[in-house]
């Protein structure tokens, strides 16, 4: 038995083995004291292989992760990504429509402003949603993941001059003034990877977001349908140009949430597979000849992308989560 | 081009606005939004003052990032005017002549401004950089617990601001995208 021993046996397997090894000898009383003598050798040897795995595990500091996180709030509050600013930049080439064409330069001339004299481009710094790809052979030391997270957010807020949004209690709403907690998604990935992105979402077009449980049988149709209602019903409210962020399948917040997180990818990647880079073209399309235009005043440019992820889901259902952005899509990610 | 506008907004200037216009504010504007919007309905069905001079006044729905040393305030972009229309008739009836945001805004709210001889501006939305640009200087009048949503006064020199719904109940919302899309037959 000492020789099948290996670092896969659990202290429970050996103790089941031990267990069939008493009945074949039938001297008990000889076997406790040698499965004693054992069992305080197999502790230590396990000990050991876990101290050496932990030994060989990444380990990130608790205080690396609350630094990075105060300057990815900070960056994606006051500087455009490049793939947004280039596709606001050609709406502005291609928009023919004036009054449209005078907001879309605002916003450009807006954005420039932010980036030149580091200030929000936004008032709404949002609620910070941060989206983290752990490696599961990294090991954060000294302190716990969720608060170096919420301490990098207090400090980045408050150093950034950014606008403190979050109330403690839905109905009881009292500022909690550092704009914490944050929301949190954690996703457990392969090897020592550690990655973390902070996306500051403004409520404006949060609020404008939904999403409904559809029948199979409504099909591509259906979710064609309710993600052009859900764009019309938003109008001007969302500050377009919008990015519509769409999570189809997996189950009611399955659904939200891969809606939300499909707005991480930049605008200018379609969906690698074919059929849904399609739909996102399609889509895109019908929303562009709504007429809502920038800010709701008329024109071409409604939104500048559609984002769709999609997950398996059940027999029975066909969620869509329809997740609303505004032109001041912010999100900045680090790999530590 | 640009029509510019002073504060006081008396009627008489209000009714030189129409839908689509755009025009620069300059003068005394007051911020307000969600949570000072309640605390003034409250102080009214109170039968209480109201701590800013409603008559001829005009309304900002934002809350600004902090100031940086050196600025009067910090981005200033309007919020979303429809989560206000449940209180703005009130403020309306109470003197308020302009508000100042962005988004639709429900048939009472409408209908107050019709009556009432008021007007609905939008500023643009998400260009808040911009915009605080025109801000000269702040002061909080009241509510100071409520950070970003405190009531302030605020002096603003050549405010951008876009006319949508005018004293007539013309809607640049309705009337913009209808011309945009005719334009496209």
């Amino acid at each position: 038995m000492y020789r099948t021993l290996n670092g896969n046996l659990s202290l429970q397997s050996i103790t089941s083995n031990e267990s069939s090894y008493a009945v074949k000898t039938a001297d008990k009383i000889r076997y406790v004291e040698t499965g004693m003598k054992h069992k305080s050798l197999y502790c230590f040897i396990a000990f050991y292989k876990f101290s050496v795995t932990v030994c060989q595990m990444r380990e990130i500091h608790a205080s690396e992760v609350t630094k990075a996180v105060r300057k990815l709030c900070i960056d994606a509050n006051y500087y455009l990504s490049d793939d947004i600013k280039e596709n606001l930049q050609k709406a502005y080439n291609e928009e023919k429509w004036n009054i449209a064409r005078d907001i879309l330069g605002k916003i450009l001339e807006n954005a420039d402003i932010a980036r030149n004299e580091n200030m929000p481009m936004c008032q709404d710094t949002g609620m910070t949603c941060v989206f983290v790809e752990l490696g599961q052979e990294v090991h954060i030391v000294g302190g716990t993941l969720g608060e170096a997270i919420n301490e990098g957010v207090r400090l980045g807020y408050e150093d950034g001059f950014l606008r403190k949004s979050v109330v403690r209690d839905p109905l009881n709403r009292v500022n909690t003034g550092d704009n914490t907690p944050a929301v949190i998604n954690y996703e457990i990935v392969s090897g020592d990877k550690f990655k973390i992105t902070v996306s500051p979402k403004g409520f404006g077009s949060e609020n404008m977001s939904k999403i409904k449980m559809l029948k199979p049988s409504d099909g591509v149709e259906g979710v064609k349908n309710f993600v052009i209602q859900v764009v019309k019903e938003a109008g001007p409210n969302p500050c377009p140009p919008i990015i519509v962020g769409v999570g189809i399948g997996g189950t009611f917040e399955k659904a939200a949430s891969i809606a939300k997180k499909s707005l991480l990818r930049p605008i200018n990647e379609r969906n690698s597979d074919p059929f849904y880079r399609e739909l996102e073209e399609e889509l895109l399309e019908k929303i562009n000849s709504l007429g809502i235009g920038p800010q709701g005043f008329g024109g071409r440019t409604t939104a500048l992308a559609v984002n769709i992820e999609t997950y398996p889901t059940h027999i029975a259902g066909l969620p869509v989560a329809v997740n609303i952005s505004c032109h001041a899509t912010r999100h900045k990610e680090i790999e530590l | 081009m640009e029509k510019r506008i002073t504060t006081p907004l008396t009627k008489e200037k209000i009714r030189e606005l129409k839908a689509g216009d755009s025009v620069l504010i300059t003068g005394t504007i007051y911020t307000a939004r969600d949570a000072a919007h309640k605390r003034l309905i409250e102080l009214l069905d109170k039968g209480e003052e109201l701590p800013i001079e409603a008559a001829d006044s005009i309304i900002y729905y934002v809350g600004p990032t902090p100031a940086k040393e050196g600025q009067a305030i910090g981005s200033a972009g309007p919020t979303t005017s429809y989560r206000m229309d449940a209180y703005s008739p009130r403020l309306i009836e109470r003197g308020v002549r302009g508000m100042i945001g962005k988004g639709l805004r429900n048939a009472e709210v409408i209908e107050s401004i019709k009556k009432n001889t008021g007007v609905y501006f939008a500023a643009i939305g998400g260009a808040a950089a911009l915009i605080g640009k025109s801000v000269v200087k702040s002061e909080i009048v009241a509510y100071e617990d409520l950070g970003a949503e405190a009531i302030r006064k605020l002096e603003v020199v050549d405010f951008p601001a876009i006319v949508v719904i005018d004293c007539e109940g013309n809607n640049l919302y309705e009337i913009g995208q209808k011309e945009y899309l005719d334009s496209l037959k």
